[in-house]
């Protein structure tokens, strides 16, 4: 058994235990390829290390909780949190220690290293797919090489990884990750360059950056491009960027710096060092049989090569999402500009947008023209469906980046405890939430205008009352959930203040001091030239958390102009077939609505229910994610339109499909919240997390299973929801 | 689910059969095969055993029936279905069109089901409560 291998010990037998990238820089080291001195830890190590801290049987439980159909992308990521949080939970053993150490401390002595995956299987020409694993660059100490060991084997269950399982044959009982740690060249030009153009098969690509690789590799850096004939290495063609930034080593990592003036105007290469770079990859390429793409640097004029593989070109077919899904993953420098786009730009439009929509009347169209009206707005909210899609959900990735650091430093056993220091951030919902409950204290104070609403209308009652109703529902009625809109309903609305004024008003958890501590405490990780990078991470992992919210309030403003339309048109269209049209799709509406004899194929109503042949099928207990800690007991409420959301009664158990931001007025109600749509970072889950309720999301089918009036036990501790008879209460004692 | 349980079914030849007395819970392994409508079960046992006299003086019985390796990963990918209803033993017409459906899944135990002192008992199913996954658990009501 080998644990560790230097380079000159590994060929090409030992694929299956060092990996391609270990093999690569092996055989060019042979070849007089300069490469940085560097050792494997083989496949052999990380089988020892999960097969003595019995990891298998928890990667297991965790990633079959549910079938991978099933799972969103969210839920992947947070399957891959949890499972990369065993990992950097669990040290070495002892034996294990003791063994790969040695060959470390020898090699390397106090050198800086880069810590890098080389995961059979993953750069074999079939299945190239770069960055599925992590690497990482500038880690200094005995100490930190082996923990960065530990991560980059939790990278085998990387979410990206997840993603691409089948490809991979990802199986927890055979796949394995090897590691190479290199010594770090701390170059001051770096680069990739492609053998064969992924565009055109006649040309050769070279990309050049200042500073580190991972400048280029991250997308942070935009890199300086030459396009070469791939037969001569002649350059055809050089295209320049705006340079002004560089990613270079710092204590613990690595920082983006601004270049000099003198740097920004000159190419980070020049004509010759261009071919250098190009024999590099002809030179692999020889070695290889096939064309590679190889990472370089230059230190002091000196050419190394850091790591080569082949070319693949991505199979990519058009209903494949996952190359998106890969570029969600932003670095921190992209997501700082994402975070500037979405607050100077992209919200002040939509608002724009909305109350430009909210200008148009329709009430007065005639048929065909409302169905214009409705392809129009429909539309627009296409539009700012994709600019979300785009720009806004790639956001959010700021609460994951965050989520990492911090558990890289605090190590918490509660692999999603960094939100805690995420909530409390202003959202409009929250503001909304805050009118509401002013109302209700307000009811609840004066017993007499209570006493009037359940009689009255609102404006009969209380003048100034009656205003502050009124500029709630002039705010906020046009907001939407699902495919209704909140202002449809005042009575419902009245309804419910009266509900929420019944009961005492809910307070905070008095979470804002532990949190404090919280913050103070990931803060002193980071000595002093370190601490604004935390601090800044901070800021805009709770600037991330905060437009989860908002910017889905926004559009949700869009979208309830859209839906105002189909609401006229399903109207138009249900008085002509005299039956309720509220389930009949938008198209079919639009059509009916421009052609009479289309009305019969929309007047149909879908069918619905759980009768599998005679058997009758009902859940007991379901599984789900456990999104907020805590166990309730209560009659389930299943929401699936306002006027449900209005009849919500103190102590329910919220069940829906998805919690929307602009429902959570009832989560202060709740003793529970079960919801269908998976996923640790959603609305449901921080709504919980906020308000100290028990939640268990990601429930396939929850909405359907679980039915208005069940009495259900929710326990967010396993994230499992049991649907319950008299005998079962007693769970909530236990 | 209907699906899933014949699958199961099919995959196994043994289950566990709950019987009591006085208040005893009493558990045996019996092979057994399913009516392919699923209403059904059918295990055999001779006259003489406990589970026998258990389930004469009350005929209220559970059965279990699982696909579990024994290994970790059953935690994950073993099914386990637990039948509630009544048992009793057939007769003429009826144990012969059982038979044939038993013997074809239990040919080995032809002997033992023609001997005198063997009864075939039929389980009528009331409800299965199926489990998956763990702890994802759901209730098939097969009597209205």
């Amino acid at each position: 058994m080998s644990l560790v291998l230097p380079l000159h010990k590994i060929d090409e037998k030992d694929r299956p235990r060092v990996g391609g990238k270990a093999v690569a820089l092996a055989q060019m080291s042979k070849r007089g390829v300069r490469v940085p001195e560097a050792v494997c830890i083989t496949t052999e190590a990380y089988s020892e290390y999960v097969k003595s801290a019995g990891l298998g049987n928890q990667i297991v439980m965790e990633l079959y909780r549910k079938p991978f159909e099933e799972m969103r992308w969210e839920e992947i990521w947070d399957t891959s949190l949890r499972i990369r949080n065993f990992f950097s939970r669990t040290p070495l053993p002892p034996g294990l220690r003791d063994s790969i150490m040695p060959a470390i401390q020898s090699t390397f002595s106090g050198k800086v290293v880069s810590v890098r995956s080389s995961a059979p299987g993953e750069d074999s020409s079939k299945t190239s797919f770069a960055g599925l694993h992590e690497s990482y660059v500038n880690i200094s100490g005995e100490d930190a090489i082996l923990d960065h060991i530990r991560l980059v084997w939790a990278s085998l269950w990387s979410d990206r990884a997840l993603l691409y399982r089948q490809e991979l044959g990802l199986d927890v009982e055979k796949s394995l990750m090897a590691v190479v740690v290199q010594e770090m060249v701390q170059g001051e030009r770096s680069g990739v360059v492609f053998g064969k153009s992924p565009m055109d098969e006649s040309q050769a690509v070279v990309e050049a950056v200042y500073g580190l690789n991972q400048g280029l590799v991250d997308g942070t850096v935009e890199p300086d491009r030459w396009i070469l004939n791939r037969e001569t290495g002649g350059i055809i063609s050089h295209h320049p960027v705006l340079r002004d930034k560089a990613l270079r080593p710092a204590p613990g990592g690595v920082l983006l710096q601004s270049l000099s003036a003198g740097l920004k105007s000159r190419p980070p290469l020049q004509e010759g060092e261009v071919a250098k770079v190009y024999g590099l990859a002809m030179k692999a390429e020889s070695l290889f049989g096939v064309p590679q793409d190889v990472e370089w640097t230059y230190k002091k004029d000196v050419l190394h090569s850091l790591q080569a593989r082949p070319i693949t070109a991505p199979s990519v077919s058009e209903n494949d999402e996952r190359p998106w899904y890969l570029s969600l993953h932003r670095s921190f420098d992209n997501l700082k500009e994402l975070r500037t786009k979405i607050e100077k730009e992209l919200i002040p439009a939509m608002e724009k947008e909305a109350s430009r929509l909210a200008q148009r009347r329709m009430s007065e169209l005639s048929d065909a023209k409302l169905a214009d009206e409705m392809a129009y707005r429909r539309d627009i909210h296409k539009k700012w469906l994709d600019v979300y899609k785009r720009d806004c959900i790639p956001f959010a990735h700021g609460m994951r980046l965050f989520g990492q650091v911090y558990n890289d430093v605090m190590h918490p056993k509660d692999p999603f405890e960094f939100m805690d220091l995420l909530v409390g951030a202003r959202m409009v919902s929250m503001e909304r939430n805050q009118m509401l409950e002013d109302m209700a204290s307000w009811i609840r104070r004066d017993p007499h205008l209570g006493a009037c609403l359940k009689q009255n209308k609102v404006e009969d009652c209380d003048s100034e009352f009656g205003a502050a109703f009124k500029t709630f529902t002039e705010q906020f009625g046009g907001l939407t959930w699902g495919n209704t809109r909140f202002g449809q309903d005042s009575h419902g609305l009245l309804q419910f203040l009266l509900e929420m004024a019944s009961r005492p008003s809910a307070e905070g958890k008095g979470k804002a001091k532990e949190m404090q501590t919280l913050q103070e405490k990931f803060l002193s990780h980071f000595p002093g030239d370190q601490r604004p990078y935390a601090d800044e991470m901070l800021d805009l992992a709770r600037a991330s958390y905060r437009f989860r919210d908002d910017d889905n309030t926004y559009l949700g403003k869009i979208e309830g102009q859209w839906l105002a339309t189909l609401e006229e048109g399903r109207m138009r269209i249900g008085k002509r077939c005299e039956m309720d049209t509220a389930s009949v799709e938008a198209e079919q509406i639009i059509k009916a609505l421009r052609d009479e004899a289309e009305t019969p194929t929309a007047c149909v109503l879908p069918e619905a229910g759980l009768i599998e042949g005679e058997f009758k099928i009902k859940a007991r207990q379901l599984l789900g994610q456990p999104a907020g800690p805590g166990i309730a007991f209560g009659t389930a409420r299943v929401v699936q339109d306002p006027s449900d959301l209005f009849q919500f009664k103190t102590g329910e158990v919220l069940v829906c499909d998805a919690v929307d931001p602009n429902m959570t007025f009832v989560v202060p109600l709740a003793a529970g919240i079960v919801e269908r749509r998976g996923g640790m970072l959603i609305h449901g889950a921080i709504i919980a997390r906020e308000y100290g309720i028990p939640c268990v999301t990601g429930v396939a089918d929850a909405a359907k299973l679980i039915r208005t009036g069940d009495r259900v036990t929710v326990d967010g501790h396993l994230g499992i929801v049991i649907i319950g008879e008299p005998g079962l209460k007693d769970a909530k004692a236990a | 689910m209907r699906k899933d349980l014949k699958r199961l079914f099919a995959s196994q030849r043994l289950a566990v059969l709950a019987t009591q007395h006085g208040g005893e819970p009493y558990t045996s392994l019996v092979a057994f095969t399913a009516r392919d409508d699923l209403k059904q079960l059918f295990f055999a046992t001779t006259r003489a055993t406990r589970k026998y006299a258990n389930l004469t003086a009350d005929s209220r019985v559970a059965m279990l029936i699982d696909n579990r390796s024994n290994e970790a990963t059953d935690f994950r990918w073993a099914m386990a279905a637990t039948a509630i209803g009544k048992a009793d033993e057939i007769e003429g017409h009826e144990k012969e069109e059982a038979l044939k459906l038993y013997l074809a899944k239990h040919p080995h135990l032809e002997e033992f089901v023609s001997s005198p002192s063997c009864a075939l008992l039929r389980f009528s199913v009331d409800r299965y409560y199926v489990a998956s996954r763990f702890q994802k658990v759901i209730e098939v009501r097969v009597k209205p």
